[in-house]
């Protein structure tokens, strides 16, 4: 039994591993963990549709939770050795398969550059991006209505600091954040920003520098590989037309209004 | 012109970094950026670090934010002992999961918990209404009794039997509510054997030379606080709670 990656690709860190091994031919086997999917009646499946995609907390997935003590995606199993969070599964990864330099640079100043921006990334990019597939698909859907505008707009505005300081202090006028080459810092910039395009906030839109750094992470990574991972992010309106139980549309409405704030 | 990092030891961050490099004896200038004075916001300041945070590291022309990468910086530049950041691909595997890890659950809930207690009363001149405070306190729990679960179970320290960057980082950031007077070492005896552990790893006369300030944090007045600071500050913190 090899290496094993599980995976949902509407998870942005499960698009940075994904496109990582599969950019870097990595063996592995690609367990699916749909977190979409509440496959048990009763409480099991309040919680978890509750823990509904990884950006809404830990998933309650069957075989995530047998994987990662934490339940989440992404996971890795590695023979005995398990492991979570997107950012050591990179590392991970980049070492052992040895990787080519760029993606995590031996020189310490350009290291330096990376391991800043994957830092920053979680209290910034990536405190905000997620959020606007909550307002526009996730509770609409649960609760049966759409939310006042200014939620939105208040959540636009944050990841509009967040791009503005992206664009300041890492890419600057780079070609990528280290410099003349992609590294683990641009794909997991780009998969996070794909996420309010997914649901119609184009960020890339009035922003032609970052839309020309997207231009050269998607040529990096392959078009075609990039593309395939986004898939299904890129058609997540499909998912407003699934039927949701009313009862646990009641029990969640509440808790998925508290996780907004 | 040597390293200078760019401190305040209020800050958590901050304490990590000071501890580590005075621990290794990595020469430094401290560099002190007192934010209740604003001295982040300053124009001399955004040359080190735009992002106008501290910590921030300043090597030549070489600037650097955010601590994690300024811990892995030295690591690196000072080839500091092994256990710090082990070769071992799946040691250093698990130092990397704490690190990441921590951002949006020890260091958000503790971090949060402080503010509630300790800054917002003093900035608002109002306590706290008491629901909120149990609900961070609450939040915070739930964070502990994963990084007990998950990180620390029942090894001496995260990444096995030696202390590493993931201890440090974890513990300077529980000293935060610690000392807003939240005794969260009291009815966690696994969790107050690997305090004292780290302490004694780090060198307890060390460990509490950089905790002072935060110790003393009761004293904080509001009068200490640049006055645009504290308006700042009031509506940040009432528009996140």
């Amino acid at each position: 039994m090899g290496l094993e990656l599980y995976l949902d690709l509407l998870s942005q860190p499960c698009r940075a591993l994904y496109i990582f091994a599969r950019s870097n031919n990595i063996p592995f086997e690609f367990k699916r963990v749909q977190l979409a999917k509440g496959e048990r009646g009763g409480g099991a499946a309040v919680s978890r549709a509750v823990c509904l995609f990884t950006f809404l907390g830990p998933s309650n997935s069957e075989g995530a939770g047998k994987v990662s003590l934490l339940k989440k995606v992404p996971a890795l199993k590695d023979g005995d050795f398990t492991l979570a969070e997107c950012t050591a599964i990179l590392l991970y990864l980049s070492r052992k398969y040895n990787t080519p330099d760029h993606w995590y640079p031996s020189d310490i100043q350009q290291r330096a550059r990376v391991d800043e921006y994957l830092s920053w990334h979680h209290t910034n990019i990536r405190a905000n991006a997620p959020k606007t597939m909550w307002i526009k698909v996730l509770i609409p859907l649960f609760t049966g209505q759409p939310l006042p505008s200014e939620k939105l707009q208040e959540v636009m505005e944050g990841l509009s600091t967040s791009l503005k300081q992206f664009e300041e202090r890492f890419l600057q006028d780079k070609a990528f954040i280290i410099g003349s080459e992609i590294s683990l810092a641009d794909l997991v910039a780009i998969v996070e920003l794909m996420q309010p395009v997914g649901v119609g906030c184009d960020i890339f839109e009035d922003r032609p520098r970052l839309r020309e750094w997207r231009r050269r992470v998607e040529d990096a990574v392959g078009k075609e590989l990039f593309f395939q991972a986004h898939e299904m992010i890129l058609n997540i309106k499909e998912l407003s037309n699934i039927q949701i139980d009313p009862q646990l549309k009641e029990q969640l409405a509440p808790v998925l209004m508290k996780m907004l704030k | 012109m040597g390293l200078e990092l760019y401190l305040d030891l209020l800050s958590q961050p901050c304490r990590a970094l000071y501890i580590f490099a005075r621990s290794n004896n990595i020469p430094f200038e401290f560099k002190r950026v007192q934010l209740a004075k604003g001295q982040h916001k300053t124009e001399e300041f955004r040359k080190v670090n735009v992002l106008m945070k501290v910590p921030a590291l300043k090597d030549g022309s070489f600037t650097l934010a955010e601590s994690i990468a300024i811990l892995l910086y030295l690591v690196q530049k000072f080839k500091t002992p092994d256990h710090w950041y082990p070769a071992d691909l799946q040691k250093r595997a698990r130092v990397d999961e704490y690190l990441s890890w921590q951002h949006i659950n020890i260091r958000a809930k503790g971090s949060k918990l402080f503010l509630s207690k300790v800054l917002l009363p003093l900035i608002t001149g109002q306590p706290l209404p008491p629901e909120k405070l149990e609900f961070a306190t609450e939040e915070l729990n739930v964070a502990l009794k994963q990084f007990e679960e998950k990180f620390l179970q029942d090894k001496p320290f995260i990444a096995g039997s030696e202390v590493s960057l993931a201890d440090l980082v974890a513990l300077v950031e529980l000293m935060q509510p610690v000392c807003a007077g939240y005794a969260l070492f009291e009815d966690r005896p696994a969790l107050a054997a690997w305090r004292s552990r780290v302490e004694e790893a780090v060198g307890k006369e060390l460990f509490l030379e950089a905790h002072q300030d935060i110790m003393n944090i009761k004293n904080l007045t509001a009068d200490q606080f640049a006055p645009e600071l504290l308006e700042n500050f009031k509506q940040q913190l009432l528009k996140q709670n």
